[in-house]
């Protein structure tokens, strides 16, 4: 099963900007959470999105 | 023998020959085996025999024998379906897919062609009937340049200008002119894009043209093409690194986004060109009855 046009995770550097039902991963600084990001998008095969500069998305598309 | 075999025969051997010549190989590399050709060769033989075989049947007063030709009517709709189905299949394992409306307008061409042939080999086995063979062998050349008038469609280059621009971020957001493409979150992502990436902006001439350009399956064809012809840096696992086509809404042009294997800003230009308008995306709004008077569109 795929799906897709959702948010499959969210990493952020700021855990209070985040809630509800996504697997959140909530880094220290800026490159671990870059590092997160580009495993998570090679794994679930999305794409990582910025939504501001300590906040970002994997959405299959 | 009578006094039929060499028409037939001469009718039969342009209606193949016509079937060749629209069979060619190009970029677009299909079909590409010997065996797809076979098929097309095969089919191609039946529908000159279809239109040969008519001409002498209609001489001997047989008229049922017209009936022959909707049964290659269903038999070519067929192959329709056929190549429609195959190409459907295969399209789910391209890099870039053909899209659609491509693979429709491949579809329709190979009914098409198959039509033609008949319309060659009745042509010429008529004139060969009523005349000689050089009255056959004029209306098998002028069968043949009808045939290629009907072949040819219009390039994407008769109806927009093409001009390359340097792809860039504004943030995440990816941008070609002030089109906007897509986000991409990652840094390294951001690099990668940057070093392959390439923009060019499609200029409608008219306003049909901007209709046709905006249709999602003319511009999934563009990118199709350009990541055949330039290969493409992606691979399965990489969905960010995708060849995409967003629209201005303010005036229609068309943002092309491709990150092709080979960066050449003048090879791309010319294959962007010679993109085939698709028929199915084609649209005539300036045919619009309201549209004929009054103010004029841009």
């Amino acid at each position: 099963m795929t799906v897709e046009k959702v948010i499959l995770a969210i990493i952020t550097t700021s855990p209070h900007k985040v809630a509800g039902g996504a697997p959140t991963f909530v880094c220290q600084t800026d490159e671990e959470m870059q590092r997160v990001a580009a495993n998570l998008e090679a794994i679930l095969d999305g794409i990582a999105h910025a939504l501001s500069e300590d906040l970002l998305i994997i959405v299959k598309h | 023998m009578n006094e039929y075999t060499y028409p037939i025969l001469f009718g039969m051997t342009v209606g193949l020959l016509t079937r060749l010549y629209l069979l060619k190989t190009d970029y677009r590399q299909y079909p590409t085996y010997l065996h797809g050709k076979i098929i097309h060769i095969a089919l191609g033989f039946i529908a000159s025999g279809l239109g040969t075989v008519a001409v002498p049947a209609i001489m001997e007063k047989e008229f049922t024998a017209i009936t022959f030709l909707a049964l290659a009517a269903s038999q070519f709709r067929d192959v329709r379906n056929m190549e429609r189905n195959t190409l459907n299949e295969l399209d789910q394992y391209e890099l870039v897919r053909r899209g659609k409306t491509y693979i429709e307008g491949i579809a329709i061409v190979f009914e098409g062609r198959n039509y033609l042939v008949i319309f060659a080999s009745f042509v010429s086995t008529f004139a060969y009937l009523v005349g000689n063979i050089w009255t056959g062998l004029v209306a098998a050349i002028i069968s043949f340049v009808v045939a290629r008038k009907f072949m040819s469609g219009s390039r994407l280059g008769d109806i927009v200008d093409i001009e390359y621009v340097e792809p860039h971020f504004e943030g995440a957001g990816l941008y070609v002119d002030n089109i906007y493409i897509m986000n991409i979150g990652l840094k390294a992502r951001q690099e990668e894009i940057l070093r392959y990436g390439m923009g060019f902006i499609l200029k409608p001439k008219n306003f049909n043209a901007r209709s046709t350009i905006a249709n999602l399956g003319q511009r999934q064809a563009i990118l199709h093409d350009v990541s055949t012809a330039l290969g493409v840096y992606r691979d399965s696992g990489t969905p960010a690194l995708v060849p995409l086509a967003k629209r201005d809404l303010d005036d229609g042009r068309v943002g092309i986004f491709i990150l092709p294997q080979e960066k050449d800003i003048e090879k791309a230009k010319a294959i962007i060109r010679n993109v085939p308008t698709l028929e199915n995306a084609i649209r005539m709004p300036t045919k619009a009855e309201a549209n004929k008077e009054g103010r004029p569109l841009r």
